[in-house]
């Protein structure tokens, strides 16, 4: 056999490999990933004990006061985006400790066995009602979300998957900020990602990003803020510093509702609030309106 | 000892020469001075150099410009909201080549300081900046961005005003232009503040000062609970220009005197403005566009991590940026 051939047939085996891996993820199957340790939890709002069975059917919800939970990426896929449609890609991203610091890879283990995740942030082609897109979520277990190397990369490489398949894409941010443990190049990732978004932008494809609690800090202030049209879940804390950070600069209490999503959308940083029970349909529409290029 | 203490002993050093008469122990004392300036003076750990970026008397943005180009005029406001006195921007001329010239500026004094918010920048600020640059971009104009601050301001004023907003739209108008920018860090780069106008095709740096991802005291307390843990947490950061240089982050760096940039304010500039010119010397060479891809390839490479790639084994190279390439 010569040597293409040869090749040619690794990579079957390869791309094999790849198939089996994928079919181990969860995505195709309605299954919830957030398995109840304790059979109650506290709505941090209304303060009254939530069944959490119920909680996971009625979408992280909650039942008296419509407070919304955190929810895992993997849910929040299989909610958003058509059933059997999501294919996950960027696989096989494999986080480093470029500053030798204690303890983070084995940090960074404990996350991925606990949430099922290669790292805070996953993507891949999905389709919202029938309608094509490349669809990102951040995953707010993960380490809270913060964004490293391996993220900035998946981010950046979203946009790219998007400029080639010409797709619009859609963010859904749920990150403390840039990962402080890798240090200066965690930063570097903001100035990579926003020029990722400019490049999908200047092709003429759309971008919606979805701010879900919290959003903050080095996110906030790069892809997040850059969509061209900027959607927010209700009452989510969103805002570049945090609010312990500006309570110990300014030194008195922040007022009520500061740097939640009404507050950002009355000062005109946010298109819309959107309750997580219309987000699929908001989408939808927006995405029905720039279907121009599929 | 710190470097603090360091210099401490070296001005009294100094001062016991006047005291003596004798021309031979004056002798003496002036040889151990030198020993100590090239012996004790150079030995820093990341610590001190955190410590001499945040040095009272190291220069300031202002004292720069008045050097590199002393017919600098000052270009104030956003035009949307105010005047951000932390961030000064103009045009000027340095060896004759006309910049657009932006930088985060320290106060001299305390008042200078309130005044200036310790450098510290609010939205409107880096609106300012962007609004000098997409002017710099309208009449080809190279950019040189001067960093120095500890990072962008948290307050209820700046949050009201989005200032994530302002940074992330910075760096995306930053990425698009098509004029060579050119960014010296001359003092503290903190944190998105800093790299909200440091989006450069070269990064210069002068060899005490910093750039890192949050403060080491910020750092410290939030890994370890325990601010004293600062000078620990310094050298962890790796937040030094070699450092920073071993990652590629950035592309040069600026000696400086033993001691400090304050030890001999002259020849830093001398050397910054040596090293501004040759790096806009060798930027003019490249179009716009060339530009352009460079600042963007350059960016698109930074991050430290792995990947097992299954497409890109068995020899087909997927390239998705070759059909962005071919436009």
């Amino acid at each position: 056999m010569n040597d293409i051939g040869k090749s040619i047939t690794k990579r079957k085996q390869l791309k094999q490999k790849l198939k089996i891996f994928q079919e181990e993820r969860p995505f195709n199957k309605a299954q919830k990933m957030d398995v109840p340790k304790g059979l109650y939890e506290k709505c941090p709002t209304c303060e009254r004990t939530v069944n959490k069975k119920t909680n996971i059917i009625n979408d992280y919800i909650c039942t008296h006061c419509g407070n919304h939970f955190r929810m895992r990426a993997i849910d929040r896929i299989n909610y958003i985006v058509d059933s059997e449609t999501f294919i996950e890609k960027g696989i096989g991203y494999i986080t480093l400790n470029p500053l030798f610091q204690n303890g983070y890879e084995e940090k960074i283990q404990e996350y991925k066995k606990n949430t099922h995740l290669d790292e805070a942030y996953i993507y891949g082609y999905g389709k919202i009602n029938n309608k094509p897109c490349v669809i990102g979520v951040m995953d707010s277990y993960f380490l809270m979300g913060s964004m490293g190397s391996v993220v900035g990369e998946k981010v950046t490489k979203t946009f790219e998957y998007a400029i080639y398949k010409r797709l619009p894409v859609i963010i859904f941010c749920a990150s403390g900020g840039a990962r402080m443990q890798e240090g200066i190049f965690s930063l570097m990732q903001m100035a990579k990602t926003s020029a990722a978004v400019a490049r999908h932008s200047k092709m003429g494809l759309l971008y919606i990003s979805v701010l879900t609690h919290p959003t903050t800090g080095g996110v906030n202030a790069s892809f997040a803020s850059l969509g061209d049209i900027i959607l927010a879940e209700p009452n989510a804390l969103i805002g570049f510093a945090g609010p312990r950070v500006i309570e110990q600069t300014i030194k008195q209490k922040l007022p009520e509702g500061f740097q939640r999503s009404e507050f950002l959308l009355e000062k005109g940083f946010i298109d819309q609030v959107v309750h997580r029970k219309d987000l699929k349909t908001v989408l939808a529409k927006l995405l029905a309106f720039h279907g121009g290029y599929n | 000892m710190n470097i603090l203490e360091k210099e401490k002993k070296l001005i009294a050093l100094e001062k016991q020469i006047d005291s003596l008469g004798n021309a031979n122990s004056v002798k003496k004392l002036k040889a151990e001075i030198d020993n100590f300036k090239q012996n004790e003076m150079t030995k820093l750990s990341a610590w001190d150099r955190v410590l001499l970026a945040r040095h009272q008397a190291r220069p300031k943005a202002k004292e720069f410009i008045n050097y590199l180009s002393p017919n600098f005029i000052e270009l104030h406001g956003d035009r949307l909201y105010r005047d951000d006195p932390s961030i000064i921007g103009g045009i000027g001329t340095i060896d004759g080549n006309v910049f657009t010239i932006i930088a985060q500026q320290k106060g001299a004094t305390t008042e200078d300081n309130i005044k200036r918010n310790f450098a510290m920048p609010h939205p409107e600020g880096y609106r300012k900046a962007l609004r000098l640059m997409q002017q710099a971009e309208k009449f080809k104009r190279p950019i040189l961005t001067l960093i120095d601050t500890p990072g962008a301001y948290p307050g209820i004023g700046a949050e009201e005003r989005g200032q994530g907003q302002a940074i992330a739209q910075n760096l995306m108008e930053m990425s698009k232009l098509t004029v060579p920018i050119i960014t010296v860090i001359i003092g503290e780069g903190g944190s998105g503040g800093a790299l909200a106008i440091g989006f450069a095709n070269k990064m210069l740096m002068l060899e005490n000062a910093i750039f890192s991802i949050l403060s080491p005291e910020g750092y410290a307390s939030i890994l370890w609970k325990d601010v004293t843990k600062a000078p620990q947490a310094a050298e962890a950061m790796k937040l030094t220009a070699y450092d920073l240089k071993d990652f590629q982050i950035i592309d040069e760096i600026i000696k400086e005197p033993p001691g400090g940039a304050h030890f001999d304010k002259e020849k830093v500039f001398i050397d910054t403005k040596v090293a501004i010119l040759d790096t806009y010397n060798k930027l003019k060479k490249l179009t716009g566009i060339e530009l352009y891809y460079q600042r963007n390839t350059k960016t698109r490479n930074y991050g430290f991590l792995q990947r097992f790639n299954y497409d890109n084994l068995g020899g087909i190279k997927n390239d998705i940026h070759k059909d962005f390439r071919d436009r």
